[in-house]
């Protein structure tokens, strides 16, 4: 008797080859094109072969710039994840701050989720004109467009989560003789901490966009500013690498964050599924 | 001493009369089951009592001072669910009540002082049982034994009253009589005041000093809302001491 498809798992292995299928198809699927191209046109620039691509990467990763004498691909990695890091970092904050206060005292609520509801659907991308007004083309806009892009977000997500927790909890700690302080400290922050890693693993799709936005319009190094830079090159050979390191760049500051709310909050594991 | 006094209570919402014309008087260490049909107010008055609402008329009085409008040490809780935190072991659920206490700033105690915390602490987890699983995660635990710490946790305030809203609903019969035993072992110890609420009979008949049925005396039923509950039989109970 076979099963229903729904009931029928790949094991290990297959879920590793199933896993890696589309990878391999998309690439095969590349290389084709790029030959089929490559031979109707040696001087091809649409989609570069390997060769191109070697030539490309060492230029840009290991050999250092004719003008500059830097090695371009550490820069501009080093001058986003700069940016990147700063602007996570001030909406993280903001976020935990805000979040919790919001949706642990009530007049802070009234006061200010009505703001929040209506500030964050504000398209960030459309005031960034207004951030380079108010503050100049260098770093200081680019860390306040992903801070203004991400921070309503991660306040409200926490406030949600906040609110989602059983009241009973928060009347056992008062029944324990706890202070609002004590309360936020020893149950709501422990609590929140790892759904704030959550928040910030959610937003750095939008992190990276406003970034990279930013970066292309109005910046002198970094991935964003070099992606828009080699298009009017059309270096296919450097941007698609380039695209690549960023896709890894965020895929890895996901996975670092799940991992540390599996380390950081053993509990955790355990309260899921329950 | 923990003697409760209800003078003429009423609690009304907008439309609709819950819980009217209560009047108690309850002994220190009496252990009083609040027993009656859902929706009657047993659970609104066991919320009065923890000052999670305010009567809207008359007055509940605790050893003859009326009760703080918020929740407090004086007043412990154990609920059917959600009663422990989460994020905590149960050494680190039971000495929370001690850090709150000790450490105004931080809620945490540091070094001597934490480890005395620990040795109370390690006392009361004991009594209830629980001392194989002290370094364990509250979802590690059974529903009974996440029970037995959320007691334990509520013991280490020594608080007047302990309220307990249906903390037994949700176990099986094997641990509710296990869970019997133990409430009534701790209740003669603490020499505490005790309301429980329950919707088990035979559960209230079996631990009470002092069974309080609430009904509505009254029923319009063009209007549901118009009266509310009140206590309609006061049993007290002589009890067998062991």
């Amino acid at each position: 008797m076979s099963r229903r498809i729904i009931n029928r798992r790949p094991d290990r292995g297959g879920r590793i080859a199933w896993g890696a299928f589309p990878f391999i198809l998309a690439i095969i699927a590349y290389f084709i094109f790029s030959a089929l191209r490559l031979a109707d046109n040696p001087n091809d620039k649409l989609l570069p072969g390997l060769a191109a691509f070697g030539a490309a990467i060492h230029r840009m990763a290991f050999a250092q710039d004719m003008r500059t004498g830097e090695i371009l691909l550490w820069v501009d990695t080093l001058a986003s994840l700069g940016r990147l890091a700063m602007g996570l970092a001030v909406a993280t904050l903001l976020g935990l701050v805000f979040g919790i206060a919001t949706g642990v005292i009530p007049y802070v609520r009234s006061g200010l989720s009505p703001f929040i509801a209506v500030v964050s659907m504000v398209p960030p991308m459309a005031i960034l004109p207004i951030l380079f007004i108010v503050f100049g083309l260098d770093e200081l806009s680019k860390v306040v467009l992903i801070v203004i892009g991400i921070t309503p977000f991660l306040i409200r997500d926490l406030t949600l989560r906040v609110t989602d927790m059983p009241g009973e909890l928060l009347i056992k700690a008062q029944t324990l003789g706890a202070s609002t302080w004590q309360i936020i400290l020893r149950v709501v922050l422990p609590q929140m901490a790892p759904r704030l890693a959550d928040a910030i693993r959610l937003s750095l799709g939008p992190a990276w966009l406003f970034l990279i936005s930013a970066e292309a319009i109005a910046a002198t190094d970094g991935l964003g500013y070099r992606i828009f830079l080699m298009r009017r090159y059309m270096a296919m050979d450097v941007i698609l690498p380039y695209v690549a390191w960023i896709t890894f760049l965020a895929f890895m500051m996901d996975w670092a964050l799940r991992v540390f709310n599996r380390r950081c909050f053993p509990w955790l594991a355990s309260t899921d599924g329950s | 001493m923990s003697q409760v006094s209800v003078r003429n209570l009423w609690m009304e919402y907008p439309g609709q009369i819950v819980l009217e014309r209560i009047n108690l008087e309850i002994a220190s260490g009496e252990f009083c089951v609040l027993i009656g049909p859902s929706g009657c107010g047993k659970t609104t008055f066991l919320r009065l009592l923890l000052s999670m609402e305010q009567p809207t008329r008359g007055e509940i009085l605790l050893d003859g001072e009326k009760l703080p409008a918020e929740p407090g040490p004086d007043r412990g809780v154990v609920f059917q669910r959600y009663s422990v935190f989460p994020h905590l072991t149960v050494v680190q659920n039971v000495i929370l009540g001690l850090e709150f206490g000790g450490s105004p700033l931080l809620g945490k105690l540091f070094g001597a002082s934490r480890r005395r915390a620990i040795a109370e602490a390690e006392r009361v987890i004991e009594a209830v049982g629980l001392s194989a699983s002290r370094n364990k995660y509250p979802a590690q635990l059974s529903g009974g034994m996440q029970q037995r710490l959320a007691i334990a946790q509520t013991l280490i305030r020594k608080p007047k009253l302990l309220l307990l809203d249906e903390p037994f609903g949700a176990l099986d019969p094997g641990t509710k009589t296990q869970m019997y035993e133990l409430i009534t072992r701790l209740w003669r110890e603490e020499q505490i005041t005790v309301f429980m609420v329950t919707h088990d009979l035979k559960e209230g008949f079996t631990l009470a000093t002092r069974v309080l049925t609430f009904d509505k005396v009254r029923v319009d039923p063009g209007a549901p809302g118009a009266y509310g509950a009140t206590i309609t039989f006061d049993l007290p109970l002589e009890r067998r001491h062991a």
